[in-house]
């Protein structure tokens, strides 16, 4: 739909970070109660990201008093103020739902060891 | 002759164009907005129906490049006598302020103002031969308790000896789509000038690239 990229151009942020599934995030998302308006932290690993352009999401799980919390939200929202990449994970595929499955221990992903001749 | 008493009393806006596609866009208060893109205008008015020679008020409004070769001399003549270059397609748009018009005048996106009710037609998207199912929304024959092969039959379609036919009007399977539709009650949320696009809420009849009416809404306030 390249006759619509300029419309789209204008929703797009442009200060995403790059990450994929398997890293953990911390997403500040911006809450507005009544007339004033604060940042509240979610904090997990990402699960998938899912389509392109304008609506593209994500979504983060995390485990909240041993209950799994999974929140999607639209990549370019503006109701996130910044998303901050914790630690980048070491995993072998793009959509992450059997983590769902898993408990404990074994839902952890091992950190990604970067490669040292890689130079940025 | 008698058509006085029945004046028609509406004021109507509308504009040509064409349907880019779809796309969603956030609004003042962060939320997600389906909106379609619909690349309108500029169209010129190109005739002007009074009520002491037409008996009724409209203004004609064209749109779209055609290349001149394929004008005939009749629509040529139509064209040169509003004084423009000749458009692709044409409507008549019924409004009691037609005196208020004029031959030339251009017509751009401007028309329309954010948050406005319009309503959009278009030709909607043919399905080909389509069943009951798809095109009249029947619910069709049970899956399973001994159903066979008539899963998505409409069944039954009239009585037997008496009315001893089927009767007129019968909704069955056949062509679907391809006919002219009015979507009515959409909003308008954005309008871009410099480009001549309007965002509307929500989905209008039609394929991308298929041209499109949007005037103002005939119900509602």
């Amino acid at each position: 739909m390249h006759k619509l990229d300029a419309i789209d151009q204008a929703s797009l942020r442009t200060d995403v970070p790059d990450f994929r599934a398997g890293d953990t995030l911390k997403v500040h998302v911006k809450v507005i109660e009544g007339t004033r308006s604060r940042v509240q932290v979610f904090q997990g690993v990402v699960i998938r990201r899912h389509g392109g352009g304008v609506g593209e999401t994500f979504t983060v799980r995390k485990v909240s008093f041993g209950i799994g919390v999974e929140r999607t939200f639209p990549l370019h929202t503006p109701i996130i103020d910044k998303i901050e990449v914790v630690t980048r994970g070491d995993v072998r595929r793009a959509k992450l739902y059997y983590l769902r499955d898993l408990r404990g221990k074994a839902a952890k992903i091992k950190e990604k060891r970067e490669t040292p001749q890689k130079s940025r | 002759m008698t058509n006085t008493s029945t004046k028609f009393q509406r004021t109507v806006k509308g504009v040509l164009g064409e349907k880019l596609g779809m796309t969603q866009v956030w609004d003042a208060d962060n939320r997600l907005v389906p909106v379609t893109v619909v690349q309108a205008g500029p169209c010129v008015v190109t005739q002007v129906r009074a009520d002491d020679t037409d008996r009724y008020q409209a203004v004609q409004i064209a749109y779209g490049a055609i290349d001149p070769r394929k004008v005939n001399k009749p629509m040529k003549g139509h064209f040169d006598a509003a004084g423009v270059t000749p458009r692709r397609h044409l409507v008549e748009l019924r409004t009691s302020d037609a005196a208020s018009y004029e031959l030339g005048q251009e017509i751009t996106v401007e028309t329309f103002e954010v948050g406005q009710e319009i309503d959009v037609t278009g030709t909607t998207k043919g399905k080909g031969f389509a069943g009951v199912m798809k095109r009249h929304g029947f619910h069709g024959v049970s899956s399973s308790h001994g159903a066979h092969k008539n899963h998505r039959k409409p069944g039954s379609i009239g009585g037997c000896a008496t009315p001893g036919r089927v009767f007129k009007g019968m909704r069955m399977a056949g062509r679907m789509g391809g006919v002219r539709q009015t979507t009515q009650n959409l909003t308008i949320h954005a309008v871009d000038a410099d480009k001549g696009l309007l965002l509307i809420k929500g989905a209008v009849p039609g394929p991308r690239g298929g041209i499109v009416l949007v005037r103002s809404a005939v119900k509602g306030a």
